[in-house]
């Protein structure tokens, strides 16, 4: 048994002590970033100065695919301030940027050649690059460079893309298609059934914050001050892009203003960089919010079957869940929509297909939840109806059909607690008070419905991360790693992870993080940042203990300990249920006559994840008031019942969960990116015609959860920055249903639907 | 953006006089809507004179008209005492458009030369006959949701966005002008042009003409009157459709009903069909409805926005029925 959790992936393995323990964790610690943000002191990638900078302007494509025929410069060449103009006529020769997942470092959206060639794959592909004195000046200029195209025949048209839609390889290494049993002759036999087809449209990350980077040569030493939550993997794979070992370039990001999965590898870097070496200056590139429209990907359109067969006594006899994602042949994001129903509920038979068709659009890409967000709004749809069918209460249903152990890979939870999440979120809105029948409440011209869905996210610790800790003799501690904050609070929770893990009070643990000159880490997305760098900082803390306990020595009433013996208590090393026996981190390192001691290791093998089946769930309920004049649709009240482990920082979790239900009010009532399939040009590439929701679209948000902590995970926690999206497409939708009467099953629930 | 030169005007007549003789000149107001279009390449104005220095009084007057500057921001009409007690409808409509930060830089005269929010009009690569005349208008067969139903022609079938000059059509706002030729006033009605074969074309305003200010006759004051917006969300979003009514009713019979619509045409829609098949008649629902019919009548749906047809008639209905059910 270790005390210090590195065996919790295995059956016989202990869990991390903190996942038990209290004090700093769970505590609502505000944003240690929090002032130096409201001052304005906190430097984001658009704001790093340098001497002698220029500034990027960039040319979009017009026509989808084609090659350019001719293009002039001269106007743009010919006005003051101007220092050049980039094409693929004078660009730098780069390699395609390797394409995420085909190596663990791989970071490109896409694998397509950059402005190397005449080739238009896109409609809002950069063509050229414009750099002057300031950002207007380039500006001016870019909107003169004037281009001449050779268009060909395009796939724009999802209905034709379609016809020709096919499994992909792999579905983020899950097998595209899945079958247990013969669901098509049970749902084909079934007395009730739902056979349903749901669309769901593209949509934008749109962060605040513009993608941005400050970069400059040095020679072959490359520093780029990035908007990024993938800071080791991008220098990994710029290295890889322009010929260079990974440690000539360095990549910095301490603040990101937004990521949601839109804030990775793009061309707008790789131009940036190419544009600075032929220059000789260094660049700053900042996207105009159209720019961010035409070069970063966002989440593809879906149409998805859900099929559901029911035995008599309210069990499932077949889950069907099918369909199709509009994507490139460059890309590695077939939107995983299927993933929910591969361990959601148990059914007898499954048939569960991801098909992907190929069109001439921009990469798209990972946004929050990819998969998960939009495939539960067609699931738990289709649970709605099926339960309405059988006359059962849909939280009741649920409960009927809640899995022993995953479904379909048969592997034991870690631990699974939807249903009290589902009772005591239903408790707290008042789910009772729900009328079975639609349109039974009224307000004047507003019906009032009431709705839920089951929302599920994935556990997933990525490989590849490391951390150090810096314990000084003054009893404080420095941990790092290269890491990302993107708003969640990353160094907030980390620090007082490392606080209680050390036993050391908040205010003498930092945590430095945004730099690829710190131990690397994986990619902020998946929801696996906490537990990534969790992990590795247990491993650095095991090392820390060594020597710890090495340097103590003999002298010490800590001699003769082992590592799995001791825990970090009241600023020193202790043995574990025994308070006499103790000492200080001054007292061990001043008697070593050290200053600090630093330590460095990696995280082990995410192995829990092929042992076990380990997911969070949530119990999403929607209170909604529908205009029967106008089809308006207003969100009245909004509760989430969050099972996700231990939750580290109330007043951050408690903001993360908020965050992804507000944007899934967005998936499920306004937001869609208008992709004109004539063109495959966006043609709302803007916030004005792009509907995020406002303030007044967001009514009172009450959030819960279980607590419980997952005995396989570190600190017990699992992730919480995706899984409040998921389903709330969903709870809307029923509670739409509850309200009018209406079903609507294609995104975004917006009033013409509805009138 | 193009640069351009910046002029601050000291008065109107010099406004004018430099409007009249600059390269491409272009006035400023608040400049949201203008900067804007200006940093994607819409407008490419080579001098830029701010007029937000000339008069942004609102005098009300004795006789219960109300004359409003132009360079008045929209957050000060809205919040002006006048304004609200006589002309409630105004109010509502400007408090429905923009946000509180655009509010407070909009000005009266740049409200009503706003431009349209087609897609394609926004859009460099886009074909629009608003934007370059005679390339054609890819919202006919592309996203036109948000687009026309009302006096739309094939060259043209953007709406005009604004909210405050919905309600300035319904209550017969005066607009005064002056230009080189000198000083004169056009009716509300008579200020925006359909699109015709000549969608660049929006307003009646001739070269190096300035609005000066807009004035609200005594006619329409002190009526029940308000404005209700439909939109894509709860905040911050151009009106699918907007009703700005106002009525007075006597022994049950509608002595008097204004109505205009926002965002169903290339102009705000004065609902002149309506009114006149409403005047004289008992308040009720089913007038209200057969009124809305009657207007809507000569709506054309295009592909992506026939329920704007049926949404108009509903909200119509039901704004009439609200005030004329407020009664006390």
């Amino acid at each position: 048994m270790s005390a210090l959790a590195q065996t919790s992936w295995r059956p016989d393995g202990a869990s991390d002590p903190l996942a038990t323990r209290h004090g700093l964790i769970g505590a609502p610690v505000s944003r240690i970033d929090g002032p130096l943000k409201v001052a304005g002191q906190a430097r984001f990638a658009a704001e790093v100065s340098m001497p002698g900078l220029l500034h990027a302007g960039f040319v979009y494509s017009s026509v989808a695919r084609g090659r350019i025929k001719a293009i002039d410069t001269a106007a743009a060449e010919a006005l003051p301030g101007v220092a050049l103009v980039m094409t693929h006529r004078n660009a730098p020769r780069m390699k395609p940027p390797a394409l995420f997942g085909t190596t663990p470092e791989a970071a490109g959206a896409s694998d397509l050649p950059i402005m190397q060639d005449a080739e238009i794959h896109w409609n809002g592909q950069t063509v050229a690059v414009v750099l002057a004195e300031t950002r207007e000046q380039a500006e001016e200029a870019a909107a003169l460079v004037a281009v001449e195209y050779e268009s060909l025949p395009a796939v724009t048209a999802f209905a034709a893309a379609k016809a020709h839609a096919h499994p992909p390889e792999s579905v983020l290494g899950e097998p595209a298609v899945l079958e247990i049993g013969d669901a098509e002759a049970a749902l084909a036999a079934a007395a009730v059934k739902v056979d349903l087809t749901f669309t769901t449209p593209r949509q934008n990350h749109n962060a605040i914050e513009l993608h941005a980077a400050t970069i400059a040569w040095e020679g072959d030493r490359l520093t780029i001050h990035d908007a990024s939550q993938l800071v080791t993997m991008t220098a990994a794979t710029i290295a890889q892009v322009f010929d260079l070992d990974p440690k000539q370039v360095r990549v910095l990001s301490p603040y990101v203003g937004g990521g949601f999965g839109g804030k990775c590898l793009w061309d707008h870097q790789i131009l940036g960089a190419a544009a600075a070496r032929l220059a000789g200056r260094p660049v700053r590139v900042v996207l105009s919010r159209e720019g961010v429209f035409r070069l970063v990907g966002g989440r593809t359109q879906t149409e998805q079957r859900v099929a559901l067969a029911a035995t008599a006594d309210g069990k499932l006899d077949a889950l069907i869940h099918t369909g199709v994602a509009a994507m490139t042949a460059h890309n590695a994001c077939p939107e995983q929509f299927t993933f929910p129903a591969r361990h959601l509920y148990a059914a007898r038979t499954f048939k569960l297909v991801q098909q992907v068709a190929e069109m001439d659009m921009l990469a798209n890409t990972f946004m929050r939840a990819p998969g998960e967000s939009i495939g539960t709004f067609a699931l738990e749809c289709a649970i709605d109806e099926l339960a309405e069918k059988l006359g059962a209460d849909p939280v009741a249903f649920r409960r009927g059909i809640e899995p022993e152990k995953d479904p379909t890979s048969s592997h034991e939870f870690s631990t699974r607690h939807l249903n009290e999440a589902y009772a005591a979120g239903a408790e707290r809105f008042g789910w009772a008070k729900r009328s079975a029948t639609p349109r039974a409440r009224r307000d004047g011209e507003w019906l009032i419905g009431m709705g839920c869905a089951t929302g599920t996210y994935p556990y997933y610790r990525m490989p590849g991360g490391a951390a150090r800790i810096t314990l000084t003799a003054d009893g404080r501690a420095r941990v790092a790693a290269a890491a990302h904050e993107m708003g969640m609070g990353t160094a907030t929770v980390q620090s007082q992870v490392a606080a209680e893990r050390l036993g050391l009070p908040l205010d003498r643990v930092s945590f430095a993080l945004g730099d690829t000159e710190l131990p690397p880490s994986p990619v902020a997305g998946g929801s696996n940042q906490t537990a990534a760098i969790g992990a590795a900082v247990i491993a650095a803390h095991t090392e820390l203990v060594k020597a710890l306990l090495k340097l103590a020595g003999n002298a010490s009433p800590l001699a003769g300990l082992s590592t799995d013996e001791v825990e970090g208590r009241d600023a020193g090393l202790g043995k574990r249920g025994d308070a006499a026996r103790f000492e200080s981190y001054a007292s061990i390192l001043r008697r070593a006559g050290r200053d600090e001691v630093t330590v460095q290791a990696e995280a082990p093998m995410p192995l829990e994840l092929q042992k076990w089946s380990m997911h969070s769930t949530a119990a999403q309920f929607c209170e909604v008031r529908v205009s029967e004049s106008t089809g308006e649709v207003r969100v009245a009240r909004f509760l989430g019942s969050f099972d996700c482990g231990r939750i580290l920082n109330a007043k951050t979790a408690r903001s993360q969960f908020r965050g992804g239900i507000v944007m899934g009010l967005g998936l499920a009532l306004t937001e869609e990116t208008l992709f004109d399939e004539r063109s495959g040009r966006i043609v709302n590439a803007t916030m004005a015609e792009y509907h995020v929701p406002v303030h007044l679209d967001v009514p009172e948000i009450e959030v819960i959860w279980t607590d419980i902590p997952d005995p396989r995970t570190p600190m017990g926690a699992r992730g919480i920055g995706e899984i409040g999206i998921t389903g709330v497409g969903a709870a809307v939708a029923n509670a739409v249903y509850n309200a009018t009467g209406k079903r609507i099953r294609d995104l975004p629930i917006t009033l013409d639907k509805l009138l | 953006m193009q640069r351009f030169e910046y002029h601050r005007a000291a008065d109107t007549a010099a406004a004018i006089a430099l409007a009249a003789r600059a390269p491409e000149p272009h006035y400023l107001g608040g400049g949201t809507n203008l900067v804007d279009l200006m940093r994607e390449n819409i407008e490419r104005p080579r001098t830029i004179i701010d007029v937000t220095a000339l008069s942004s009084a609102i005098e009300a007057r004795p006789d219960g008209g109300i004359l409003i500057g132009a360079g008045a921001k929209n957050t000060a009409v809205a919040e002006h005492r006048a304004i609200r007690e006589r002309f409630p409808m105004l109010a509502r409509a400007i408090l429905a458009g923009a946000s509180a930060q655009i509010r407070n830089m909009a000005t009266v005269g740049g409200n009503l030369l706003q431009r349209t929010r087609c897609y394609y009009f926004y859009d460099d690569a886009a074909h629009c006959n608003k934007r370059k005349p005679g390339t054609g208008c890819d919202a006919v067969e592309g996203f036109n949701r948000i687009h026309a139903i009302l006096g739309a022609s094939p060259s043209c079938v953007a709406t005009h966005p604004s909210d405050m000059c919905v309600a300035l059509a319904a209550l017969d706002a005066i607009v005064h002008v002056e230009g080189p030729g000198g000083r004169r006033s056009l009716p509300f009605g008579a200020f925006h042009r359909l699109p015709g074969d000549r969608p660049d074309l929006e307003t009646a305003l001739g070269p190096a003409e300035l609005i000066t200010a807009v004035e609200l006759p005594a006619g329409a004051a002190g009526l029940r009157s308000t404005y209700r917006k439909v939109r894509d969300r709860a905040s911050y979003a151009f009106a699918l459709v907007s009703v700005a009514a106002a009525l007075r009713i006597e022994d049950g019979k509608l002595a008097e009903v204004r109505l205009a619509l926002g965002g169903v045409a290339h102009k705000p829609w004065r609902a002149a069909t309506a009114e006149a098949a409403l005047r004289g008649k008992p308040a009720g629902a089913d007038a209200f409805r057969a009124a809305a019919e009657a207007e809507l009548a000569a709506a054309r749906p295009l592909s992506g926005n026939a329920f704007k047809i049926e949404l108009a008639k509903r909200t119509i209905a039901a704004t009439l029925s609200e005030l004329a059910g407020a009664r006390p």
